[in-house]
């Protein structure tokens, strides 16, 4: 099957490992992904903070470009904030003329035009699951997951809100189980996790970390207490705060919480056969190696980052803990 | 007792409600809230705001404008929708928050600048290359912000430039001129709606 693919920022370089993985696993999967050419950035939740028919713009110009490839009218993104953005700009685009009218009287500035609602944008998840199907996989599984517990994390942008034009909503608001439902055919054990749909907190580091840790702690703790041994996540600002800041979050908090963050193509990727290095494992900050350990997964040394002793493996002195 | 008695004007002049309402797309339904508190409730950053939601709407529809746009509610909201998909009313909550912030920036009318210094941080880079740029948002907005805040994530950045996770120069789109223009124009339409 044939889509449009739109990549975001995120993909281009911090979470490139999403973009290689579902590269990787697009083929096997039998899914053809065409790069909308010369997109630009969705504007994420910042542009909507300062303009409305800017920001509304900026996303209508890659519904605009995505219009140029007739082989698909289907818009992949694998970012949940891109996802909800384009979805979004396409509702209410059709809801409100005014607004579809200043738009492309806007977009016309640079010869593009968009006819609202032509395009239907989907998340990854979505096409991975109701397009290709979980029996379609699971015939492809050679080296299932089995043994592996894992706490799937659907965040909050990928389920909310309903936007009636961009099609029904693929998954439940408040207990989505697609994500649930995939990673038990690929032979991994899903843990109850109550924390999946909450929200990552976004740029919230950056407003006011005692907010932003909180929230991280929250999601770490969770998967922690129901003895998941990694986190599979779906959007690469959830993989970003999850991961990139737990040591952040540790060292605010004073824990010493060790949760990996993959996204679940990597896990897809693996469980199809592909090497861990095909699946740019290792990028992640918290290792993923002990866990994928669990179920005979290596990843070679040498890429393993070079990691300075703590001072629990130095020989100090102890006091004895107090009973 | 009925909250939503100022929504309408009264005497010609538009209320601060009816502003609210107009600059956001769609149908807000902003008028049939009951004041339940779920979204309060459901708010994930909720505690760390000077006012929940439902709070915060019984300001709105107070006119308490000036109250309304220096709370730091609207950019404590993290855009999760739990609020406006439970909403029994279906108020478009987010979005509400959104056109808050917009108000609040457009009459500059906000009392910690941080947050709408990240966004148009954010967005500058996006204005100038089509593409946003980690490295460049971060430096600058720490700078400004929170310049002690670098010790902190330093092992963070030390682990995501190791692990080849980030850019040191943004991508520029090859669209750029007519990026521009479509931004240019669309900020004109701003200004006239």
């Amino acid at each position: 099957m044939r889509y449009s693919y739109f990549p975001g920022c995120s993909l281009e370089r911090n979470a490139a490992a999403y973009h290689n993985s579902t590269v990787a696993i697009a083929k096997p999967l039998g899914m053809e992904l065409i790069e909308v050419e010369d997109w630009n950035c969705c504007g994420a939740t910042e542009y909507i903070s300062l303009n409305l028919i800017a920001s509304y713009a900026l996303i209508a110009r890659n519904l605009a470009q995505a219009s140029k490839n007739s082989a698909s009218d289907q818009l992949v993104a694998p970012c949940s904030a891109c996802y909800l953005n384009l979805r979004k700009c396409n509702k209410y685009m059709v809801e409100d003329s005014g607004l579809a009218e200043k738009v492309n009287l806007a977009l016309a500035a640079g010869n593009l035009k968009y006819q609202p609602g032509t395009i239907k944008v989907r998340h990854l998840l979505d096409v991975i699951v109701n397009d290709i199907g979980y029996e379609s996989i699971k015939e492809k599984v050679t080296k299932p997951l089995t043994g592996l517990k894992i706490a799937p994390y659907y965040g909050c942008m990928i389920v909310r809100p309903e936007f009636p034009t961009g099609g029904k909503l693929f998954d439940d608001t408040e207990y989505p189980t697609t994500l649930d439902r995939l990673l038990k055919v690929l032979g991994a054990e899903v843990i109850d996790y109550p924390m999946k749909a909450h929200c990552c907190g976004g740029h919230m580091t950056q407003i006011s970390e005692t907010t932003g840790f909180e929230l991280i702690r929250r999601l770490i703790k969770g998967a922690v207490d129901n003895q998941a041994d990694m986190i599979v996540t779906l959007c690469p600002m959830c993989q970003l705060n999850l991961d990139g800041f737990q040591g952040a979050m540790n060292a605010h908090f004073k824990t010493n919480y060790q949760m990996p963050v993959l996204y679940f193509t990597q896990v897809i990727g693996l469980s199809l056969g592909f090497d861990a290095k095909d699946m740019d494992i290792g990028s992640e900050l918290v290792s993923a190696r002990p866990a994928l350990a669990k179920i005979g997964v290596e990843i070679s040394e040498t890429e393993a980052p070079k990691k300075r002793p703590s001072k629990e493996e130095l020989p100090m002195p102890h006091m004895p803990e107090k009973e | 007792l009925n909250p939503n008695h100022q929504i309408n004007s009264t005497n010609g002049k538009q209320s601060f409600a009816e502003q609210v309402i107009k600059a956001t797309p769609g149908k807000t339904h902003f008028e049939t809230c009951i004041q339940c508190g779920t979204c309060g409730g459901s708010c994930p950053s909720g505690p760390d705001m000077n006012h929940t939601p439902r709070a915060l709407f019984a300001l709105i529809s107070a006119g308490l404008k000036n109250e309304v746009l220096q709370s730091n509610t609207p950019w404590y909201c993290v855009s999760c929708y739990y609020c406006t998909v439970r909403c029994p009313q279906e108020v478009h909550i987010t979005d509400i928050m959104y056109t808050l912030k917009r108000i609040a920036v457009q009459e500059k009318v906000y009392d910690d600048s941080t947050a709408p210094d990240f966004s148009k941080t954010f967005i500058n880079w996006v204005e100038k290359f089509g593409r946003s740029f980690e490295l460049g948002l971060m430096g600058q907005h720490m700078l400004m912000h929170n310049p002690f805040g670098v010790f902190k994530i330093a092992g963070m950045g030390v682990g995501i430039v190791t692990k080849g996770r980030m850019a040191f120069k943004p991508t520029r789109i090859k669209g750029m001129a007519s990026l521009k223009a479509i931004l240019a124009k669309a900020k004109e339409l701003e200004v006239s709606s």
